[in-house]
């Protein structure tokens, strides 16, 4: 279960992105997740919104994008989708890969962000209670 | 105004500029980490233990490290070789970071350690995805688990330098089939040495520690595939993947690492207003 430590690792990042650039309201974060990269996506949503509790991500979105593992065979010139449980020899030659051309992808693409301080929120009266 | 940005981050990145730089560090102190990593129960602690023992006899100068959710067992256990140990609860985390470890290190690591074995805590999900700044990484698997383990766990099997079995004495009383299990670790890491150990019998002893060894003294490790591919195109160097160690064994030359690459400094790009 890291799953809660990328996640606040996420935040942290995002948080630290935006605090650079004065923006108060996060809408949502677009984040790569390889099949390779050993992250349960569903797991990372649901600590996501726990971690973005108090923060400006309050309430984003996480928005993950799977990338299916790929190798590369030298001899075979060729590349092809490793599968899960991964092979990562070359099912033309038996070669071992010569590289892993995408699958551990861990990483934050973009961020929706509110680009200016909100302006002051309209302040809700507390509702007395009848006497 | 919406907007969004580009901010191409890897999530890794924190832990790997502290994994790198804890490797820079130790390196120039003379310290290889060795990163054990395997489920509860596969025999880690035994095999150390035997470990450590051998280096203390022929003058190694070797500390482990062991983190543990509770109990402090498994130090106990390895402290009998006499070599200096340290128990870290993880309070309940189930896998050591590069930053956790550095500060577990600090003030405690006694100078002159040749070789540092980090116990992780046993669990082959979580650890898989950190580097602790070894340079060898070990993934062990008893013969009671299973030949399909490395099939379950293709990360931390994956991402492995080399593979040591546990218990071999029982192989035979469970089952074990060996050519069945070394052909599920060739499919997630191709050429990685694989070696048969029994803590009970002496089956491989001094084979975890020769190779730490050869890793000490410059030799190169097996890299595995699965680290061929940069998970984190900022950086380089963040994986045991062969590229950034095997240098520098002739400690005192100031290591320079430069490592200017930005991490997770990438800018934050806009790229379009909605």
């Amino acid at each position: 279960m890291h799953e809660m430590s990328i996640a606040a690792a996420v935040v942290d990042q995002v948080a630290t992105a935006a605090a650079a650039a004065g923006v108060h309201t996060v809408d949502s974060v677009r984040l790569q997740v390889g099949e390779l990269a050993g992250v349960v996506p569903d797991s990372l949503r649901f600590c996501f919104e726990l971690a973005c509790a108090g923060t400006v991500l309050e309430g984003a979105e996480l928005v993950t994008e799977p990338v299916p593992g790929r190798a590369r065979c030298e001899p075979c010139a060729a590349d092809w989708a490793v599968g899960m449980p991964p092979d990562l020899c070359c099912p033309t030659c038996g070669t071992a890969a010569a590289e892993l051309l995408a699958g551990r992808e861990l990483q934050i693409l973009s961020v929706h962000w509110q680009d200016e301080a909100p302006g002051r929120e309209p302040i809700r009266e507390p509702i007395h209670e009848e006497r | 105004m919406c907007r969004v940005v580009d901010l191409q981050q890897a999530v890794l990145a924190k832990n790997d500029l502290c994994a790198h730089d804890l490797r820079a560090d130790l390196a120039a102190r003379g310290t290889v980490v060795v990163n054990l990593l395997s489920s509860p129960g596969s025999g880690k602690t035994a095999l150390l233990e035997q470990e450590l023992l051998l280096a203390c006899r022929r003058g190694v100068p070797v500390a482990a490290l062991t983190a543990d959710l509770a109990t402090e067992n498994d130090a106990l256990r390895l402290a009998r070789s006499g070599a200096p140990v340290k128990q870290v609860l993880t309070d309940g985390l189930c896998h050591l970071e590069a930053g956790m470890l550095a500060g577990h290190l600090e003030g405690w690591l006694p100078e002159g350690t040749r070789l540092l074995f980090v116990e992780n805590v046993g669990n082959l999900v979580c650890p898989a995805s950190y580097d602790l700044g070894e340079s060898l990484r070990v993934a062990l698997a008893s013969v009671t688990e299973g030949e399909d383990k490395p099939l379950k766990y293709p990360t931390a099997f994956g991402l492995a330098n080399l593979v040591l079995v546990t218990k071999t004495d029982i192989a035979e009383a469970v089952g074990f089939d060996e050519e069945l299990f070394r052909r599920h670790v060739q499919q997630v890491n191709p050429g990685v040495p694989v070696l048969l150990t029994s803590a009970r019998t002496g089956e491989g002893a001094g084979a975890l520690l020769d190779a730490a060894l050869a890793v000490a003294s410059g030799s190169p490790v097996h890299a595995p595939v699965m680290a061929r591919q940069h998970p984190h195109q900022h950086e380089h160097g963040g994986r045991p993947d062969g590229h950034d160690h095997g240098d520098g064994h002739d400690h005192g030359d100031g290591h320079d690492h430069g490592h200017a690459h930005s991490h997770a400094t990438a800018a934050a790009v806009p790229t379009h207003h909605s």
